[in-house]
């Protein structure tokens, strides 16, 4: 940080900043008070839409967040041979990284009694979605966040037939990925653990 | 871990009260901390005069550094050395010095230059915003002590259980620190950018190489969600994400995303790589826990543990920590006879919620075998399970949340070793 910076507005910030709080929340708490129609203290600045876009990569899995563009299964195959298969396997069975590809879950969806049962793509991943933004902000492990979008549907139409999940002639695109359901998917529970007596 | 080289002050207490006296501690003399076994290398022992009292000492430094006899260290367990663990044998109280706060990382320690750091939150906001280092100092500040646990914390040996007994409380839990955390309260930022009331979410996200992200109910934000650039008294060390991170107290460790570049506002979680394929807990049901952020509440007797060496029967001070998730220890038990009768342990002040607290239990040792133990009670009632109630509960697969009762095990000698959960 600036130091100096912080010098520079000891003047007058902090004790404005305080007066707003006061005035604004006279019980204690402000950090537990939900009330947003407070006053902003005027710190800071409004991002513009640039900004914005630049670090907004996030897909969810409605597909809020996919880019245009598009990918096939076979032109995954390319891409996976050049910039995946050294750290996942010439298959996706796994190397020096994650395995990508399983398709046993056991009788039941056995990952808590089967040690040995892998998990991967096919067989534990809830959403497609998470494929593509797990994939496009962090891969490839030595050149991170360098995919293309139609790279990176590739892939993910790739890695998704070798679970079985798609078709070996499938593409992916903003409208296809999110319709794709992954088997693990209604296999996931909201935590209800809450304390008191019971272990859960 | 390499024990030779980390001969610590406490294990001297622990381990060889008899053999040291004050000032008269040899140059390069034989040490009596030591287990039957280790080589310490004497030759590299710190030369210090024969009598302090008799030659002046160095001056004033401008940054201080640990005594030359102290030589505590975190360590890595894998290869890739993507986590680094506290050597919570060699600490007493409860904050963990931030050199040795553990850490954990996916794509290794970003350089960030303060200067050129800004944190941007957007969506369901009126205004998005942008805030530099100096904006986020000069909001109103707080601070707080809190620990921090890793989800994975203690997978080693519940995955194992009785299959490993040389493992120090660093190697079976020191993926756990406790810290005072200074920064803004997410919720003032999120009020200065005008949340929405209808927002349920938010995605945190990270300029490190696997740009992080984590998605946490927005409810945590509106509690004690902290934008932190301070800990203990001094800006974050870049291994705990320098110059600003998520700090969410009581909370799986991963979610506290570090090096935080943007703040997202929705109305539904994100699912993320690591929120999903990772930090989920299968259960024997066949179903999968997500979002299970909340670290249970657990214990550990950090002294006697593994490779100290009881020298002798007699008075010796049992002492751990124990902390909880969700609120304060309550209370913590202590067995030396493997769970049959417990014993009400001391607290130390300050007694925190979602923190480290330590406790200690005076404990005549008459020789022969012990088994010894120490179980914690929060304020919401839970009690530390035994190993075979969360292996019901979990099945002996499960991926994270490891925290039933450990034990260590006193053998006639004196030698202790892990003894693996109760």
């Amino acid at each position: 940080m600036n130091r100096q910076g912080r010098r520079k507005h000891r003047g007058f910030g902090p004790f404005r900043a305080w007066l707003a709080i006061a005035v604004m929340c006279p019980i204690s708490g402000f950090a537990q008070s939900k009330a947003t129609d407070t006053k902003p203290l005027g710190i800071g600045r409004v991002a513009t839409v640039d900004e914005i876009a630049k670090l907004d990569i996030d897909v969810r899995p409605d597909g809020r967040g996919l880019p245009d563009g598009k990918g096939t299964v076979a032109e995954g195959a390319k891409v996976y041979a050049a910039k995946c298969a050294s750290c996942h396997g010439k298959n996706g069975e796994g190397a020096t990284f994650d395995r990508l590809v399983a398709t046993d879950s056991g009788k039941n969806f056995d990952f808590a009694t089967n040690p040995k049962l892998p998990k991967a793509v096919g067989n534990y991943w809830p959403y497609a979605t998470t494929l593509y933004d797990y994939t496009y902000r962090a891969m490839p492990f030595q050149q991170p966040g360098t995919l293309t979008p139609d790279e990176t549907y590739s892939l993910v139409a790739y890695i998704l037939a070798l679970n079985k999940i798609v078709p070996d002639d499938a593409t992916m695109d903003r409208k296809a990925l999110p319709a794709v359901k992954m088997p693990a998917r209604d296999r996931f529970v909201t935590d209800n653990r809450t304390g008191g007596k019971v272990v859960k | 871990m390499d024990r030779s080289k980390s001969i610590s002050r406490r294990r001297v207490l622990v381990a060889g009260t008899a053999g040291i006296v004050g000032a008269a501690l040899p140059v390069a003399g034989p040490s009596t901390s030591l287990r039957a076994g280790q080589n310490p290398d004497q030759a590299a022992r710190p030369k210090v005069p024969a009598d302090p009292s008799k030659v002046q000492g160095p001056l004033a430094s401008d940054v201080g550094g640990r005594s030359p006899f102290e030589k505590p260290k975190r360590v890595s367990l894998g290869e890739r050395r993507t986590s680094s663990l506290t050597p919570l044998q060699d600490l007493d109280g409860i904050i963990t010095p931030s050199d040795l706060h553990f850490e954990r990382h996916h794509a290794g320690v970003p350089a960030i230059d303060p200067q050129q750091y800004s944190l941007l939150i957007h969506g369901m906001v009126d205004r998005p915003m942008v805030f530099t280092l100096a904006d986020l100092r000069r909001f109103p500040g707080r601070s707080v002590i809190r620990m921090m646990e890793c989800s994975g914390n203690g997978g080693r040996v519940y995955r194992r259980e009785g299959s490993q007994t040389d493992l120090t409380p660093q190697q079976i839990d020191g993926l756990t620190s406790t810290a005072e955390w200074t920064g803004v309260p997410l919720a003032t930022l999120l009020r200065e950018a005008g949340a929405s009331p209808k927002a349920t979410w938010f995605l945190a996200e990270g300029m490190d190489a696997a740009v992080m992200t984590r998605s946490i109910p927005i409810a945590k934000a509106w509690d004690d969600a902290l934008i932190a650039y301070g800990q203990n008294g001094e800006p974050l060390r870049p291994e705990q994400g320098y110059p600003v991170r998520l700090f969410l107290p009581g909370v799986e460790g991963n979610a506290s995303v570090k090096w935080l570049r943007r703040i997202e506002v929705g109305d539904q979680p994100f699912m993320t790589r690591e929120e999903t394929s990772k930090y989920t807990d299968p259960l024997p049901d066949g179903t999968a826990r997500i979002f299970s952020l909340d670290m249970d509440c657990k214990s550990l007797v950090t002294e006697p543990s593994f490779p100290d060496k009881l020298t002798g029967p007699g008075w010796w001070e049992i002492r751990g920590i124990a902390w909880s998730g969700r609120g304060k220890i309550s209370k913590v038990e202590i067995s030396a006879d493997g769970g049959k009768t417990w014993q009400l342990a001391k607290l130390d002040d300050p007694v925190l919620p979602k923190c480290h607290t330590r406790f200690r239990l005076p404990w005549e040792w008459k020789g022969g075998e012990a088994l010894i133990a120490s179980r914690a009670t929060d304020e919401t009632g839970y009690v530390q399970p035994t190993y075979d109630v969360l292996l019901a509960a979990r099945g002996p697969s499960t991926a994270y949340h490891f925290n039933h009762i450990r034990a260590w095990k006193v053998a006639a000698d004196g030698t202790v070793n892990f003894g693996g959960g109760l």
